[in-house]
């Protein structure tokens, strides 16, 4: 009866693929949507360009942690250019559930996290090539 | 099923009880249903409540028959809008029993009613190092708007703390006093929580230090008799949404002689009196504080909110949703094991019941019901401070009105078995 909660996407949720941390990043991020309390940190670990392992934690919604969940097993092994080229409608195919508008925070944060870690980590390149970068920082307006 | 106003049943001596069941044909919004059919059960009325046919007659009056500005024109219709808009104002000052109806100032909700007070009163009257005095059950409204003042006065903010149990604690409360605040603000009745603070109490004690004392009365006005002179407080401020008014509409009541003695909050059309080039001369209260056209609509359907409530009874409104949050707490523990139910016991609290299940996000709650037609509130209802001080992201709330009958809470409790069977599966 229920689109949003098929059994993968529970499944996802109850046992998150590469939940956990990795001891040297290359990159991370916490990402948050304030709005639900969602709360994601990602961790990638990049050479030569591509992306070797990922990790993440965090705590939400069944739909964040499940969309966290295959896109980390999705860019394992992708190169920093495919997985900067990821749109949110590749990660909303990915979860192939329908997303109402309420919940698009919910399913994207993943994502939107990954890409802010791959921007700092680009800005801190940047620096250390003497050119300077601002830090982004990953928000959404809260509600109420 | 709770003996919960069998039509026609009660023969006791008691005020008069509402019946529910009978007014919910006053509702039309909840003869509809939703996209999957279910007929609308809506547990979201701290959020907005539903509206009564007077109030959408009453709206839908005044854009038919006499659309036209107040206080300008000359001709029949605008005054019919004037007398009507006028009327609000005295209607509105019967239902919190304030004694001036020309102390009632028009605002958009209880949030715009505050910003007015905190940079009117606030910008003039705190300085460096006074002290504000709020407390931790607050909504965002009666928090943010008083950052803004201390950041830019120089002043500070001290916070009641609550108990696990979501009660002010008062002990603290008075030590806080000894500061000497130029004003202490709370809430009348907790949005998450559902506690109703002992406004009264709290109003003689902030007196007797010395401060001045505005309540936010949101999810009051609504559900009980208010009485601001009985209370004794400085400025009360309140929604229309919430109180079966339309949105867009609200009001801010202070004793007059603080209105009088403030400056406007915004300037423009209808609230000066003389204007020049170089300066103008301010219009008398409450026009003072009612710059450019209102939401006359609006305003007129919350007179048309305030007659029904009174028609009603305060009384029994408050009896009515007590009820059910007693209701509420005693069947959802039962039919819905290991769930989490936040605030004090049903007779601190008025028709609010937050809560969670284990393991599950609020919104993953929220969604799974919302295919059974059932509204409730996820999230941290705009109060992020409170959900820290219990540590918790979000919760899921269900909230009660005039409308709300037990089946309801029933369906409730359904649909949560409902989402605990899914996740468990």
């Amino acid at each position: 009866m229920d689109d949003l909660y098929r059994d993968y996407i529970l499944e996802h949720y109850r046992h998150p693929h590469n939940f956990g941390v990795l001891e040297a990043p290359t990159a991370s991020y916490e990402g948050s949507n304030p709005l639900c309390g969602d709360r994601i940190t990602m961790m990638l670990g990049i050479s030569d360009g591509i992306v070797r392992e990922v990790a993440f934690t965090g705590r939400g919604c069944a739909i964040s942690q499940a969309s966290a969940s295959l896109l980390t097993d999705e860019i394992k092994g992708k190169t920093v250019e495919e997985v900067e080229a990821m749109t949110p409608d590749d990660l909303l195919d990915l979860i192939g559930i329908e997303i109402s508008p309420a919940r698009l925070k919910c399913a994207l944060l993943s994502l939107d996290t990954v890409a802010h870690a791959l921007a700092d980590e680009a800005g801190e390149k940047a620096e250390a090539g003497g050119s300077a970068s601002a830090k982004s920082q990953a928000s959404s307006p809260s509600q109420g | 099923m709770a003996e919960l106003a069998t039509t026609g049943s009660s023969s006791q001596a008691a005020p008069a009880r509402l019946d529910p069941y009978r007014l919910r044909a006053d509702f039309p919004i909840l003869a509809t249903a939703n996209r999957f059919g279910k007929p609308l059960v809506y547990l979201d009325s701290a959020a907005t409540s539903l509206k009564p046919l007077a109030v959408i007659e009453a709206v839908d009056g005044y854009n038919r028959e006499y659309s036209s500005n107040i206080h300008r024109g000359i001709y029949e219709m605008a005054e019919r809008a004037t007398g009507a808009y006028e009327e609000t104002r005295v209607k509105i000052a019967r239902l919190i029993n304030a004694p001036d109806p020309q102390a009632i100032v028009f605002v958009r909700n209880a949030t715009e009613a505050i910003n007015l007070v905190a940079y009117s009163w606030g910008r003039r009257n705190i300085g460096r190092g006074d002290t504000i005095v709020l407390t931790e059950m607050e909504h965002h409204a009666n928090l943010v708007p008083w950052q803004l003042v201390v950041q830019e006065m120089d002043g500070d903010l001290e916070f009641v703390p609550i108990t696990d149990d979501g009660i002010l604690r008062l002990e603290v409360y008075e030590v806080l006093l000894h500061l000497r605040p130029k004003l202490v603000a709370f809430t009348h009745v907790s949005n998450m929580l559902g506690t109703v603070n002992p406004v009264r109490e709290m109003t003689e004690m902030a007196h007797a230090a010395g401060a001045l004392v505005l309540i936010d009365g949101a999810q009051a006005v609504p559900h009980m008799p208010v009485d601001v002179q009985e209370i004794g407080a400085d400025f009360y401020v309140f929604s229309g949404h919430k109180m079966l008014g339309p949105t867009g509409s609200g009001a801010l009541w202070a004793r007059r002689e603080l209105l009088d003695a403030m400056p406007p909050f915004m300037a423009g059309g209808d609230m000066i009196r003389e204007v020049h080039l170089r300066r103008s001369e301010w219009n008398e209260v409450p026009y003072k504080f009612e710059a450019g056209t209102p939401d006359i609509a609006a305003q007129i359907g919350m007179g048309a909110a305030a007659d029904y409530l009174m028609g009603l009874g305060l009384e029994a409104v408050q009896v009515h949703e007590q009820e059910l949050a007693r209701y509420a707490l005693d069947v959802l523990p039962r039919e819905v094991p290991g769930i989490e139910l936040y605030g004090p016991a049903a007779e601190l609290r008025g028709g609010v019941v937050s809560f969670n299940l284990p393991g599950i996000h609020p919104h993953d709650v929220a969604q799974i019901l919302d295919r059974s037609g059932i509204c409730i509130r996820a999230g941290h209802h705009c109060t992020m401070p409170l959900h820290e001080r219990f540590d918790l992201a979000a919760t899921a709330r269900a909230s009660f009105n005039v409308y709300t009958v037990p089946e309801e809470i029933d369906a409730l409790a359904v649909g949560l078995r409902e989402v605990v069977r899914i996740f468990d599966r």
